[in-house]
Formats: structure tokens, C-alpha cells, sequence
């Protein structure tokens, strides 16, 4: 069971097994179709990372645009306008339908969830590759939206002026949408299927490694709240190429209604986000700490309170809408109660660093890192839960702020650990652990100074998807743009420390980080079918007296031939009994 | 645990309308009555997470500390991996805040969801990319203006997509929802000049939409309605163009010639009209003045009849009727 | 890497990823099942557009109900029901190896199906000449300004002139043009439901003769029927969703 690191890359793995582009494109493994969706989902990042520093760039002071004269000189102010709102538009729809609800679910979600569960792959291998093919043709979509003037209508699509007043693009967005959603669909299908049927003996619920418990919450939201989105896109569509009515004053039809529909799927949404990256972030506290997880049913069953909460409070981003005000109270107390689950998980969090061996990898610097951005964007939350509070903060740089803190601050901060962690296995190469930190703290800096001020901007009432602003809001906006420099250079950083981890990282041993759940009992990276002859033994996920460092090896290995009691190896059982620890070097 | 209920039903008691509390300087001027209970709910809720988020991090940095692994190595101290009286504790506690917060949402929500009855209504017309605000006398403006100390309500109403009124200063904002009519309400308390902005995303000039608020003495509204929509002051035509705005012409006619639901009133003066019934008329003061108050009896050829109201009679001064007529005359064909 | 390529043993059928035909049969069952639940929920919307819009104007909706034709719905709702007892059946038959039993079950399904789309196309048409369409389309009767009607449609359409006389249902060209706007949501409904619901008939008829082509192809045996009984249970789907439409679009009094 000790793997030589030095040899797994030479031997036939998962990434030379077959060779040519064919053999990426049309191939059925859950690992290599992981490894793509990264890859997709960094070129997304770029594409609508590219359209946030355009934005920041426009907002840096009142009257300095991107489109100065002296570059563009016949842009007119109409002009500017318009490719403005075209920006924030694709920035948003990109980041939200290509970057984070595809980013920890598909890409790493894929390549971990089968290995996880000792199987070979996941239950529909054909459907998996067809949820990858979708994915490339919802980005298409996206992108042709260009070569029909682009999009403006915010990524929420609202009627009437979708329906009405926009450009083509519509058509595409849509669409790219719809077949979006069926892309994330089947992906949920799948893992739903894969959680349930392809489990190995002995791991029983309650043994289930926490990241998968947030895997399969998430994808059951995926199920049951995407289908309406894509049916939502499907009336739009109808309503914009035909005009059916349903969405128009006039033709008898009510643009509120598809604000229910489009928040019953994007409330939801917001979680299908966040669920995964509290997956990551118990994975990476508990590997990181070396002590079983805190409060672990806890964790597992909060993950569930909440997508089931999630799908019942969608009526609190419609306050302002006319709704009645019997309905926005019902959603109001509602969304209270989603505060309770996800500080449940935080708490258990930071008690189970309380007494643990804490390392400092770039890994556990964004988790760490994440208790506070999630703590910031999952408290000012309740601001907006509050109806009276958020009469004045609805639809101001308050909520950008927000909701930045929790899909930027917490899921792409997760999204961005868990590469880091488990790019060993992805590629049997060690990141440098010196640029990773160098670039977390670019990002973590970075990130505080860009959406922090943005907080004070929106209770000034600075209003969102603005294209220039007042002189009083011009402080918050000047130190919002020089953060964002700061990303843009730790997120450059990020991806050169990737780039240069896969080609020139040191060879990484099976377990490098001292993870206890079965892709670390595979070699780095794994063989074509995950594990060499059987599957290793279950056991407990967390109970880190499993693995022992080896200093030769730089890893771990597992400490014991696994035994066929696993109450034998409880943790603290195995302690007072006062079973040899021998390696104590960190 | 009684402290903590004591203080969870002392909620209950929560002042109606705040003093201004702005210890941190976050919000624009206080400027309504109640914006003070929004502000003061605001800090509440600002001061109880603030204190859970300190706790939180305080804690993560001094465990992540003081258990670094280079300093108590590989293998932990034993320590429990649950504890149902922690979990108890954590998730029991938050929710007596939770409640409260929700409490003080409601209330403030409440109150400004009820409209006085004696509130001054103001209609609010959102269109791609402007404001028009009409009062009670017909008169029209791009910008608000309201009297301190009286209850007003707008009225909103959109003829295109969706826009949102928002007035910082008043902490209020609504959504204009095409197809229906929403109402919002507040007191302003001090005179001054306010900014107005659509928060709700329209199009193009969506960041350009703005108007300014006006808060004068109360004492002062209702002359200074009086001398803005004294119309008889300006030239007969200016006077005729805002007739045609705040009485609707505007909707059907248009006065650059061009063909809308109803006839245009531009080039028309002076001319030969083909009616309905093949008859010609000349365009003049007369026929105007007949066709604004009995619009079917020599209906224009191409037009259907009883499309235009047959109300203005009423609807109509004789002294608006001649405005109007100023108007066409000066956008005739001489 | 293909399914084959690893080296398994077990039965032809069985995945390399799969333990047991049972487990693989499980997940392709529970697959279907999830799949299915989606389904439910993509037509929900509509069905939640519908009850609001009911309830806001019932006698719009009772009124508008008439001018559909519920002798076409019943022979629908008949030719479905058929396709889901062939169906049905044809899953046992798989299950017994009863091969050409099960050929026959699927042609019928088939057939009851393209009936089904026949006598859809006949409704849709008559809707198209008579102008029972939604508002925004070009040739609707239930325009809200009256005077955007084509004449066209105005004179030869029944519905516009007389209403249903026999059922002492009003012409719609007596109706106030808020009344036809009403109705005109009643057909946007109707023609996003039964349209929605035709493309999933569609869909099932390539899935069932996919299935039968298998069939043809002898990859359908008593151990290994995993296609035919989803396939059946997807079409009983379909079925079911018409199963509502029909007394709420048709059956309205």
C-alpha cells in the first residue's frame, strides 16, 4: 500500500492510459472529464474576470471610463452605455451559469466524488461526458450572444425588459441557459445516483465523507430547482420570439410572475453554490487540523436543512416588487431560519481547530481565510432579510457587496483551496507552496479591499448596475477598483502557480496532505480505474489515527493493515490505549 | 437565559419613529420620519454581528495559533469530537436574536406598507430613462417636490419595463411594475435637496435616470404648486405644450407630423383637412376647438371613430383650449 | 476507454463500472425516477401559471374552455391510454422473452402516438384558422385594441362572429377588449402546455422506436431489459401529464 511518488507518474495513470485529444473529448472517465470542466471553467473565469476589471476600471473615479477618447474617440456616451450594461450583463451570467455553479459540483465534484466512494466512476459514465458536451454548448451560447450585438439585460433576464426592448442576444442567452441548466441537471442526476447506488459496503450515511454529504444536497437542489429555471428560459423565449404573453401587461400577462419562477430556481441556485464549498471547507479544516471534525452530523445534517430551507425563501428578493406584504413576512422568517444551518457549520468549524495540529498550507489559508469572508457575507445577509433594512439596501452596492462575499469570498475562495488540495491527485504534482501563499494573500487582501468599501457605497445608496455615479460615493469606489487590481494580479498568479505546479511541481506521494477519505489510498494521480485491484477498506473519514507521516515518502500512509472492526481504531479509543503514534514530525 | 428573553421581548417595545443614529456615518441624511427606526434596526443588527463575527475569527486565529502544528506536532491532544450541548447553545441562542431582528424588520415594514388616509398623493410615471411626477392640480414636473411634515404617497406606474424609485435620504424604494399600480409612502422632515434614482435595472440610461427631491416648508408647498402651474403667466403656446402633456394629447398626437393613434398636430395649421366623410375643412382655430370637444363629428379621414375621449368639454377650461390651439398654431404650416 | 475495454466478468450488458446487473438495473431505475421528478417540476411552472391565472379570471377561463374541441381531447385521452396498456404490456412481454408480442406492443404504442400528433395538428390548425390564438400572435382574434385584428381572420372566423351558439357562448367580438386580452392568456396556456407536452410525445416516440430497433437488434433479452421498462415508464409519464391537461384545458364548466 506504499506507493514510491516518484513512480506513479511513469506508470500508466489515468492522464497517458490513452492519448490524443479524441481520446479527452469523447472520453467516459469521471476524472479527465473533471480535469476538462476545470479547464472550461478557468477559461470562463478569465472571460468574465476580464468584464469585471472593465467594470471596475469605468467605476474607478466619477468620470474616467474605459473608453476614453483617446482610444476610442468616436464612442459616444449612448455607446459607452451600452457596451457598460453589456458587461456587467456577461460578467454576471458567466460567472454565475459557467464559473461557480459548474466550478466545485462538475470540475471537482467529478474528479473526487467517484474515488471518494472507492468506486470506478460514476453511475451513468455516458450521461456524465453528455453533461460536459451541454456545458460547452450553454458556453457557445454564451459567447455568440456577441455576434448579435450582446446581452443587457442583467443576468436575471427580467420582463418586460427582456422581452420587449433587448437585442437578439436574448435568444442565445436563453437558450445558452436552458441547456445549461440540463447540463447541471444530469450532472446532479448522476452524483445522486453514484451517492446512492455505487456506495461500498460499510460505508453507511453517517460514514460518508462530509464534502459528499454537501455534494449530494447540492445536487438535490440541482433536480428540483433547475428544471424550473429551464422552463422559465423556455416562456421567455416563447414571449420574446412570439410574444405568447404571459410575461406582458399588455397581452394579459404579469413580468412578476417570472420573477417567482426565475427566484424559485435562483434562491436555490445561490445554495447549489455555496453547499460544495462548505463541502471543501470541511474536508480542508479537517485534513488540515489532523482531528476528526467537529460536530460531524451536525455538519451533515445542516447541508440538508439547508437545501431544504432554500427552497422556500425565494420571496425575499421580490420585497420591493409589489408582492403582498403577508408573503414577504412568511419569506422574511423563513430566510431567518437558513441563518441557523450555516452558522451551525461555521461553529463546528472553528471548534474543531481548537486543540488540532493546525498546518498552514496554502489549502487551509483559504479555508481559514473563508470563516471570515463567509462570516461577513453570510451575516450582512441578515440585513437584507430584514424587510424594513431592506427597503433602503435592496438593489444598492450593498448587495453586490453581499452576495460577492459569499459566491467570490467563500465559494470561489473554496473553489481555488480545493485545487490546491487536490491538485496532487489531479496531476501527481505538488504546488509551490511559496507562490500559493504569495497569491493568497494577493487574493484575500485584494478581495477585502475591493467589496468591503462597497458595503459603506450601498448605504450611502449607491444604486447597482450603475454607469457612472455621484461624487459622494467616489472614495469607496477608487479603493474598490485598486482591490481588484489585486485580484487581477493574484488570480494571474493563481493560475501560473497552477500552470507551473502541472508541469515543473514536485512529484506528490499518495497522501500528501494526511486526508483519511479514499482518493488519498489511491496513487497520485490514480490508474485508469481509480484503484489498483479492490478498492481500499472503509472507514471512518475523519479518524486521522488511519494515516501516519512517513518522512521518506513526505506523506502519509495508512498506520495499520485496516482492521475489519473499525471501532478498534477510534481515535481516542486508540490513544488512551496508548497504540504508538511513533511519527511525531511535522 | 432571562436576560436574553427580557431582552427579546423588550423588542416588543420598540419605538415608532427613532432618533437619527449614525454613530459610523453610513447613511445619507436622515430626512424622513422613520427613516431613524430603519437606521436604528440597522445597528442592531450591525452591533449583534459584529460582536458574533469578532467571537468567531478572534477564536479561529488564536486556535489556529496557538495549535499550529509546529508547535504541538503531528499528533493532537485528545479533544471531543461533539458536543450536543454546544450545538444546543449555538443554534438556540441566535435564534432569540434572529426573532428580534425579524421583529424590527416587520414593524418598520409594516408601517410603511400602511398609508394614512390623509396621505398627499403624487403620481409617479416611470418611463425609459425619466421621471414624471404629476400632482393633484394636473401639474407636471421631471423632479419631486414635497412639503415637509405631510404624509405623501406616490403612486407608480411604468408604461415600458420595469424601473424602482429609491430616495436614499428617505430610505424608501418600490419597484414601478409595468401593468399595475404600486404605492409608497413617507413624511419628509426637513427641508433640503435629495437625490432620486431608479434602482431598478432598464435599459441603457438606467444609471442616468435620476431626479431631484425637493423638501420644502410646509407652509410654502401649496403657494409655490399654485405659482408653478399658473400657466397663465407664460406664453400662450408653452402653456398649450404643458396642457398637452398633463391632459394626455401627447399619448395619440404627436407635433412633428408624424402618424400616431391619432392625427398629428404638427405642419397642420392653415391647411385643407380630408375628413372621414370625404368632405374637406380648413384647419383652423374653429375646427381645432370642435374637434377637441366633440372629436366625432368631423372625424379625420383614416381614423376610427370614438378613440379619442369625448370628456374634454368638461375635462377642459376654455382657457386651456386656447392654449392648445396656440400651441398647433405655432407648430403650423405658415 | 469504453465499457468493454476493462476486464470484467459478468454478463455482455454490465458496465465496467457495475458490481451486479441488479445494481446496474437499481441505478438505471432510480436514475429514471430522478429523471422523471424533473420532468414533473419543468411542467409545474406551467401548471402554477395556470391555477394563478385561473383564479384571477375563472369565467375567462370557463368561457375560453368552450371553444376547444373536448370530443378531439376525449379520442386523445382514449388513444393515450391504449399506448400505455401497450406499453405496459410490453414490458411483461420483455420480461418473458415473449419477443414478438413485444414487437407488436411497441408498433401500437407507436401508432397511438402518431395518432395522438394527427389529431393535435387537427386542433392546432383549427385554432390557426379560427384566430384562437394568444395575443401577440399575428392572426389572434384576442387582440386587446380591436382594430390590430387582421379583417382576414375577422371574417372568416366563427369564433369572432357567433361565439359557440349551440353552448349560448358570446362572439368574442362582443367581448370588451380587457375580456379578449384575459382570454387570450387562457390560449397563450393552452398552447404552451399542450406544445410543451407534444414535444415530450415526440421525444418519446424516438426514445420507443430506438427501444424497438434494439428489439429488432436481439440486445433485449429476460436478463437484460432495462431500456424497454424505462422506456415505459417515461411514456407513462407523458401519458400521465395529459392525463391532467385534459380536464383542466378541456373540462372546464
Amino acid at each position: 500500500m506504499i506507493f514510491p511518488a516518484s513512480n506513479a507518474l511513469q506508470r500508466t495513470n489515468y492522464l497517458n492510459a490513452q492519448k490524443g485529444w479524441w481520446s479527452w473529448f469523447w472520453t467516459i472517465d469521471h476524472k479527465r472529464l473533471g480535469l476538462m470542466y476545470l479547464w472550461g471553467v478557468f477559461a470562463m473565469f478569465a472571460f468574465g474576470g476580464f468584464f469585471a476589471m472593465m467594470i471596475r476600471w469605468n467605476l474607478a473615479t466619477p468620470d474616467t471610463n474605459i473608453w476614453d477618447p483617446e482610444l476610442i474617440p468616436a464612442a459616444t456616451a449612448l455607446a459607452k452605455m451600452d457596451a457598460y450594461n453589456r458587461m456587467f450583463t456577461v460578467h454576471g451570467a458567466v460567472m454565475i451559469f459557467l464559473v461557480i455553479i459548474p466550478g466545485i459540483p462538475a470540475a471537482l465534484g467529478n474528479f473526487v466524488l467517484p474515488i471518494m466512494l472507492g468506486a470506478k466512476d460514476v453511475a451513468f459514465p455516458r450521461l456524465n461526458r453528455f453533461s460536459f458536451h451541454l456545458w460547452i454548448l450553454g458556453a457557445i451560447c454564451f459567447i455568440l450572444t456577441f455576434t448579435v450585438g450582446g446581452l443587457d439585460t442583467g443576468w436575471t433576464f427580467y420582463p418586460t425588459y427582456s422581452t420587449g426592448s433587448a437585442g437578439k442576444a436574448v435568444i442565445f442567452a436563453t437558450l445558452g441557459t436552458f441547456i445549461l441548466g440540463f447540463s447541471s441537471i444530469f450532472t446532479g442526476l448522476n452524483f445522486v445516483v453514484t451517492i446512492h447506488k455505487l456506495r461500498p459496503p460499510g460505508m453507511i450515511w453517517f460514514k460518508m465523507p462530509l464534502f459528499l454529504w454537501a455534494i449530494y444536497a447540492t445536487a438535490v437542489l440541482q433536480i428540483l430547482a433547475t428544471p424550473v429555471i429551464g422552463i422559465s428560459m423556455l416562456l421567455l423565449l416563447v414571449e420574446y420570439t412570439m410574444q405568447i404573453g404571459i410575461f406582458t401587461p399588455e397581452l394579459g400577462g404579469d413580468p412578476v410572475f417570472f420573477q417567482h419562477l426565475f427566484w424559485f430556481y435562483s434562491h436555490p441556485a445561490v445554495y447549489i453554490m455555496i453547499l460544495p464549498a462548505m463541502g471543501v471547507m470541511s474536508e480542508l479544516i479537517g485534513t488540515f487540523s489532523r482531528k476528526p471534525i467537529f460536530g460531524y452530523k451536525s455538519i451533515a445534517m445542516s447541508s440538508l436543512a439547508i437545501a431544504v430551507i432554500s427552497f422556500i425563501v425565494w420571496g425575499h428578493h421580490m420585497f420591493l416588487s409589489g408582492q403582498s406584504p403577508l408573503m414577504s413576512t412568511i419569506f422574511s422568517f423563513l430566510t431567518f431560519a437558513v441563518a441557523i444551518p450555516s452558522a451551525i457549520k461555521v461553529f463546528n468549524w472553528v471548534c474543531t481547530l481548537y486543540k488540532g495540529s493546525i498546518s498552514f498550507a496554502t489549502p487551509m489559508l483559504y479555508a481559514l481565510s473563508i470563516i471570515w469572508l463567509f462570516g461577513v457575507g453570510g451575516l450582512t445577509g441578515l440585513f437584507l432579510s430584514t424587510m424594513g433594512v431592506d427597503i433602503h439596501l435592496h438593489d444598492t452596492y450593498f448587495v453586490v457587496a453581499h452576495f460577492h462575499f459569499v459566491m467570490v469570498g467563500s465559494a470561489i475562495f473554496a473553489f481555488i483551496g480545493g485545487i490546491y488540495y487536490w491538485m496532487p491527485k489531479m496531476y501527481g504534482r505538488m504546488a509551490s507552496e511559496k507562490l500559493g501563499r504569495i497569491t493568497w494573500a494577493l487574493n484575500f487582501i485584494g478581495f477585502n479591499l475591493t467589496f468591503l468599501p462597497q458595503f459603506v457605497a450601498g448605504t450611502k445608496g449607491m444604486p447597482r448596475r450603475y454607469f457612472d455615479y455621484d461624487p459622494e460615493f467616489a472614495v469607496y469606489n477608487w479603493w474598490s477598483s485598486i482591490g481588484a487590481a489585486f485580484i487581477l494580479v493574484g488570480m494571474v498568479l493563481t493560475l501560473i502557480a497552477v500552470i507551473q505546479a502541472i508541469t515543473r511541481g514536485r512529484p506528490a506521494p499518495a497522501n500528501p496532505w494526511g486526508g483519511v477519505t479514499l482518493e488519498w489510498m489511491t496513487e497520485s494521480p490514480p490508474p485508469e480505474h481509480n484503484f489498483e485491484g479492490d478498492p481500499p477498506e472503509v472507514g471512518d473519514p475523519y479518524d486521522v489515527s488511519l494515516v501516519e507521516y512517513k518522512n521518506e515518502l513526505d506523506g502519509f500512509v495508512p498506520a495499520k493493515p485496516m482492521a475489519s472492526d473499525p471501532n478498534m481504531y477510534d481515535y481516542r479509543a486508540s490513544l488512551k490505549a496508548g497504540v504508538a503514534h511513533t511519527n511525531l514530525h511535522p | 437565559m432571562m436576560p436574553l428573553l427580557a431582552s427579546a421581548l423588550a423588542v416588543l417595545q420598540q419605538p415608532q419613529s427613532a432618533p437619527p443614529y449614525d454613530p459610523l456615518g453610513m447613511f445619507p441624511p436622515n430626512a424622513s420620519h422613520n427613516a431613524g427606526t430603519s437606521d436604528w434596526v440597522f445597528y442592531f443588527i450591525f452591533w449583534t454581528c459584529l460582536v458574533v463575527l469578532i467571537g468567531v475569527c478572534v477564536a479561529t486565529l488564536w486556535f489556529a495559533f496557538r495549535y499550529r502544528r509546529s508547535k504541538v506536532g503531528l499528533i493532537p491532544q485528545d479533544s471531543p469530537h461533539h458536543s450536543t450541548t454546544l450545538e444546543i447553545v449555538w443554534s438556540v441562542v441566535p435564534t432569540f436574536f434572529l426573532v428580534a431582528m425579524f421583529w424590527y424588520g416587520f414593524k418598520d415594514y409594516e408601517d410603511r406598507r400602511e398609508i394614512p388616509n390623509d396621505a398627499y398623493e403624487i403620481h409617479v410615471n416611470a418611463a425609459k430613462w425619466s421621471w414624471t411626477f404629476t400632482y393633484p392640480n394636473g401639474y407636471q414636473s421631471q423632479h419631486l417636490t414635497v412639503p415637509a411634515d405631510r404624509n405623501v404617497r406616490l403612486r407608480l406606474s411604468s408604461p415600458d419595463v420595469l424601473h424602482s424609485v429609491f430616495i436614499p435620504a428617505f430610505r424608501v424604494k418600490l419597484d414601478v411594475v409595468p401593468g399595475r399600480y404600486n404605492w409608497l409612502w413617507f413624511r419628509a422632515i426637513e427641508p433640503g435637496v435629495f437625490p432620486l434614482y431608479c434602482t431598478e435595472y432598464c435599459g441603457q440610461q438606467h444609471s442616468q435616470m435620476d431626479a431631484r427631491v425637493t423638501v420644502m416648508p410646509d407652509a410654502e408647498f401649496d403657494a409655490w404648486l399654485a405659482k408653478e402651474s399658473d400657466w397663465g403667466a407664460l406664453p400662450p403656446e408653452v402653456a398649450g405644450l404643458k396642457t398637452y402633456g398633463a391632459n394626455g394629447c401627447v399619448a395619440c398626437h404627436t407635433l412633428d407630423g408624424s402618424a400616431a393613434t391619432g392625427p398629428t398636430f404638427g405642419g397642420m395649421f392653415g391647411t385643407q383637412k380630408q375628413l372621414a366623410d370625404g368632405s374637406t375643412v380648413t384647419y383652423d382655430e374653429n375646427y381645432i376647438r370642435e374637434s377637441i370637444l366633440t372629436p366625432n363629428v368631423k372625424l379625420a379621414a383614416g381614423f376610427a371613430p370614438n378613440l379619442m375621449p369625448s370628456n374634454f368639454a368638461q375635462a377642459l377650461s376654455d382657457q386651456k383650449v386656447d392654449w392648445l390651439i396656440a400651441l398647433i398654431k405655432s407648430k403650423g404650416a405658415q | 476507454m469504453t465499457a468493454t475495454a476493462h476486464a470484467h466478468h459478468g454478463p455482455a450488458h454490465l458496465q465496467h463500472h457495475f458490481e451486479t446487473s441488479e445494481q446496474q438495473f437499481d441505478s438505471a431505475k432510480l436514475g429514471l425516477w430522478v429523471f422523471l421528478l424533473t420532468e414533473v417540476l419543468f411542467f409545474s411552472a406551467l401548471f402554477v401559471a395556470y391555477t394563478s391565472y385561473r383564479s384571477l379570471h375563472p369565467e375567462v377561463f370557463a368561457y375560453a374552455s368552450n371553444y376547444l374541441d373536448t370530443n378531439l381531447g376525449a379520442a386523445n385521452t382514449a388513444v393515450l391510454l391504449l399506448s400505455s396498456f401497450t406499453v405496459a404490456w410490453g414490458v411483461r412481454n420483455a420480461q418473458l422473452g415473449q419477443r414478438k408480442l413485444l414487437i407488436m406492443n411497441l408498433i401500437i404504442t407507436l401508432l397511438c402516438a402518431a395518432t395522438f400528433m394527427g389529431i393535435k395538428y387537427k386542433e392546432y390548425s383549427h385554432k390557426y384558422h379560427e384566430g384562437l390564438l394568444w395575443g401577440g400572435a399575428e392572426h389572434s382574434i384576442f387582440k386587446h385594441n380591436q382594430f390590430m385584428i387582421l379583417d382576414a381572420v375577422k371574417e372568416h372566423s366563427h369564433a369572432w362572429n357567433e361565439g359557440v351558439p349551440e353552448a349560448g357562448v358570446a362572439a368574442v367580438k362582443d367581448l370588451s377588449n380587457d375580456q379578449r386580452r384575459d382570454v387570450s392568456i387562457f390560449f397563450a396556456i393552452y398552447f404552451c402546455l399542450t406544445g410543451l407536452h407534444g414535444i415530450h410525445v415526440l421525444a418519446g416516440m424516438v426514445l420507443l422506436t430506438l427501444i424497438l430497433i434494439k428489439v429488432l437488434r436481439r440486445k433485449i433479452t429476460p436478463e437484460y431489459y432495462t431500456p424497454v421498462d424505462l422506456g415505459a415508464l417515461y411514456w407513462h409519464l407523458v401519458d400521465l401529464v395529459w392525463i391532467f391537461l385534459f380536464p383542466l384545458l378541456y373540462l372546464i364548466r
